[in-house]
């Protein structure tokens, strides 16, 4: 029998589009399980009261607030240091070897397995540098890890400044870096922050890079300073859901929610600003 | 024969390559203080980049090499002066109006902020004195804080030449100012131009003839990266000593 | 003074620039020093090819092979699932939906690659495990088999972007070419796109792959942990990143142990680091 090529056509795109279902249901039914198992564990005495009974009980906020602190930690050293060296990149660098070593060293942080970071880090910062398992390692090691995305927004960001602005300070007499400074930056920034809280979004579901670096499974105090251990969501949710016996499943779903919850909303921020910035572009 | 004492710009022997391509070759002219200088020729002729090299926006060309002597006032511009301290000196209107992502009031105020000056009386002082001078206050002195994107073709143009003006330079390149704005605008920048001329030395790159043979008190040929021919207006539209300037300025190319 | 300060500002910013290559080379150090000090005890032969991972028994045992082999059947696995799945997406997005349904589809992919590996692992352990004991009368769904499939979606928004950039760049002067020779979309769409699209897809393929050989949590929750040589897909298994994890909080620093997790690190770090290299000439490749 033989079948027209419009046929085929036809055939060919149901199944395309049965693929794209396929790709696309998941989400939704990790959305739906979430809320349906884990809204019930939601209330205000779980998201700002400390765990009781060997985490069965009580709430998660020394997870959150430590999820918090690292991030906070993260963006502060790896922000200026993305940053710059995306301005290298963008305004200084002649596209010669060096620009290529570094776009080929991007590449390949961007792809290290997230537990090597942890290896890396343990060995770096917490016995080399000799920071102990606290919120400063973990800070540092995850920085590392989500340079190569903040390098990458913040790049396509400072691109996308019509290089005529640039023009018009130099012609003005006006030196290179209070052009960036002046001119490029602020035309820039609202792609550098996108970019900053994606890769601060992804650092806050990390678990890996943590794992020996700052996680703690329970600590009787909140961490007092950046040389603290501290407890983390990922963290959490993975010792909830494996190595502690008899927990509610409403608590495990619970704070998966939380992170879940979290994360979205954070790239639905910088989803936000992405779009404002777009629909008030002057140029 | 040329006052020395009244040369502003003083170039030898050009030489301008981008990677193998040369762009200009052995230019040598001097431009006289005050004047207007009209610079004229077909596409590709390196009058752009003849500009260029004046304000040393060049530099910014990747592989670029320039060689010869170029004086502003005397002084070599690239063996004793820095970019910063000759685009201070010489300011240059773009051919597409650019302002900056700014109100009117901080795109002029722009230049001179940078420079050091943040005292907002001396500022208002400097912006009002650079939009005069542009003929452009009346039109805008009771919006100052609205964005300078969302002017006219002609209006943009003239704060560009405000925002120039702000840093007091003592030349002004154009390069094409006029290409994109409708004949009022255009007669308004010649207008500008024409009393500019009593502080400034200004050299305006066109490519429409005509208004060169306006504006000009000197007109310089440029063909193919050479200097063909430069003389007073009238004579080169009337009677060019070189053939080609003659097919150009009567339009037999070009 | 302004002279020397811009200067230095220029200094500081080339240093942030080639930052990123002292990086790599810092974490291939930290990783070479302790990983190599294993060899001083034990045959980097024995490391790399044998059978038996057993750092209890005595003597200890650090063949990497079954761990390997746990990655290998895993990343194969996802691979095999992901690839087909996340083509047909990108194919879809990029030239078959229409404009609105487009920026929707992004979107959810992008929803998709979101959400934190931690929890997909434990939605795959939860709902994926149990379904697939019951399918397969096993006695336990902590696979190989749930593994790929659950690292499989967490490779596919990778796959898809990077295969939907590829699709979109082709020119249209080849579609309209093609179209007006009478060819139908979809013989469009596998002659003249795809083939014009394909170091763009390879690359997809590679970092789909990277991306789930280096997959951590999600793998130890759902594999099994099984450091044993696996045999088929229906059996619990460990891979290499699981092993680290899992191990590394009962070792002692400094013992051989330790520089036996961090040796298997290396061999990561090795190897993401040629796959990427391997991706990024093609991607180079295409934009050429």
């Amino acid at each position: 029998m033989k079948i027209s090529p419009q046929t085929r056509e036809k055939i060919a795109f149901l199944f395309l589009g049965i693929a794209t279902c396929l790709v696309l249901i998941p989400v939704f039914m990790i959305i739906f399980i979430l809320m349906e198992k884990g809204a019930q564990a939601i209330s205000w005495e779980f998201l700002t009261a400390k765990p009781r009974m060997g985490m069965r009980a009580g709430g998660i906020f020394p997870a959150i607030i430590g999820t918090v602190y690292l991030v906070l930690g993260t963006v502060a050293a790896a922000l200026p240091l993305g940053l710059f060296a995306a301005i290298y990149l963008v305004e200084y660098a002649k596209g010669n070897w060096l620009t290529r070593m570094i776009e080929v060293a991007i590449v390949n942080l961007a792809g290290v397995p997230s537990v090597v970071y942890g290896l890396f880090g343990m060995g770096l910062f917490v016995i080399f540098m000799k920071l102990d398992a606290s919120i400063l390692a973990g800070s540092l090691t995850l920085a590392i890890m989500i340079l190569p995305v903040i390098i990458t927004a913040s790049r396509e960001a400072l691109s996308t400044v019509p290089q005529s602005f640039r023009e018009v300070s130099l012609a003005l007499g006006v030196s290179k870096w209070q052009t960036i400074w002046h001119v490029v930056l602020p035309n820039a920034i609202s792609g550098i922050l996108t970019g900053t809280i994606l890769g601060v979004s992804r650092a806050a579901g990390e678990t890996a890079p943590i794992l020996f670096t700052a996680a703690a499974f329970y600590l009787p105090k909140l961490p007092q300073s950046i040389f603290d251990q501290c407890m983390a969501l990922p963290y959490h949710l993975y010792v909830l859901s494996t190595q502690v016996p008899n927990v509610n499943p409403k608590i495990q779903y619970g704070t998966a929610l939380v992170l879940v919850g979290l994360v979205f909303f954070t790239n639905l921020v910088a989803i936000i600003i992405r779009a404002r910035f777009r629909a008030g572009k002057q140029w | 024969m040329v006052n020395e004492t009244l040369m502003k710009f003083e170039v030898k022997n050009l030489n301008v390559h981008y990677g193998n391509l040369q762009v200009l070759k052995d230019v040598t002219i001097s431009v006289q203080k005050n004047e207007i200088l009209g610079v004229i020729g077909p596409a590709n002729s390196g009058k752009t980049s003849f500009l260029r090299v004046l304000n040393r926006l060049i530099d910014l060309t990747p592989d670029v090499r320039v060689k010869g002597e170029i004086c502003l006032d005397g002084k070599n511009t690239y063996a004793k002066m820095n970019a910063e301290e000759v685009r201070k000196r010489v300011g240059m209107v773009f051919a597409l109006p650019q302002p900056l992502p700014l109100s009117i009031f901080d795109n002029v105020a722009y230049g001179p902020r940078r420079h050091g000056q943040h005292n907002s009386g001396k500022l208002t002082e400097i912006v009002e004195r650079s939009l005069k001078a542009a003929f452009l206050w009346d039109e805008v002195k009771d919006r100052l804080s609205a964005s300078g994107m969302k002017l006219s073709g002609g209006q943009q143009q003239r704060l560009c030449i405000a925002r120039t003006l702000a840093v007091e330079p003592e030349v002004i390149l154009y390069d094409e100012p006029c290409s994109g704005l409708d004949p009022i605008s255009t007669a308004k920048v010649e207008e500008a131009m024409f009393v500019l001329k009593e502080k400034y030395t200004q050299i305006l790159v066109t490519n429409n003839v005509k208004q060169a043979a306006r504006v000009g008190d000197r007109v310089a040929f440029f063909l193919m990266g050479e200097l063909v021919e430069i003389d007073q207006a009238d004579r080169i539209f009337t009677a060019p000593r070189d053939k080609r300037t003659d097919d150009y300025v009567t339009g037999r190319f070009g | 003074m302004k002279r020397q300060v811009e200067s230095a500002i220029e200094k500081f910013i080339l240093l942030n620039g080639i930052a990123c290559i002292f990086f790599v080379i810092l974490i291939f150090l930290f990783l070479a020093r302790e990983g190599l000090a294993l060899f001083k005890t034990f045959s980097p032969l024995d490391f790399l090819a044998g059978t038996r991972w057993y750092p209890i028994s005595t003597p200890p045992r650090y063949g990497i092979l079954p761990l390997f082999l746990g990655s290998l059947i895993v990343t194969l696995g996802a691979t095999v699932i992901s690839v087909p799945l996340g083509m047909a997406c990108a194919i879809f997005i990029g030239e078959i939906a229409p404009r609105w349904l487009r920026e929707i589809l992004k979107a959810g992919v992008e929803l998709l690659a979101a959400i934190p590996s931690i929890v997909i692992g434990f939605i795959g352990m939860v709902t994926l495990a149990p379904w697939v004991k019951h399918l397969f009368h096993l006695p336990t769904g902590l696979t190989a088999l749930s593994g790929s499939i659950t690292l499989a979606f967490m490779a596919v928004p990778t796959i898809v972007s990077i295969m939907e950039d590829a699709i979109t760049a082709v020119p249209k002067s080849y579609r309209a070419g093609s179209l007006a020779l009478g060819a139908t979309h979809w013989q469009t769409i596998y002659r003249v796109v795809l083939p014009a699209a394909s170091s763009g897809i390879v690359a997809a393929v590679m970092l789909g792959i990277g991306r789930v050989i280096g997959e951590t949590m999600a793998v130890m929750m759902i594999t099994g942990n099984a450091a044993v040589m696996p045999t088929t897909i229906l059996e619990p298994v460990r891979t290499m990143t699981a092993t680290i994890a899992a191990e590394m909080g009962e070792t002692v620093q400094g013992s051989e142990h330790y520089f036996a997790l961090f040796a298997i690190g290396l061999v990561l770090f090795v190897i993401t680091f040629l796959i990427n290299m391997t991706a990024d000439i093609f991607l180079h490749r295409k934009r050429k």
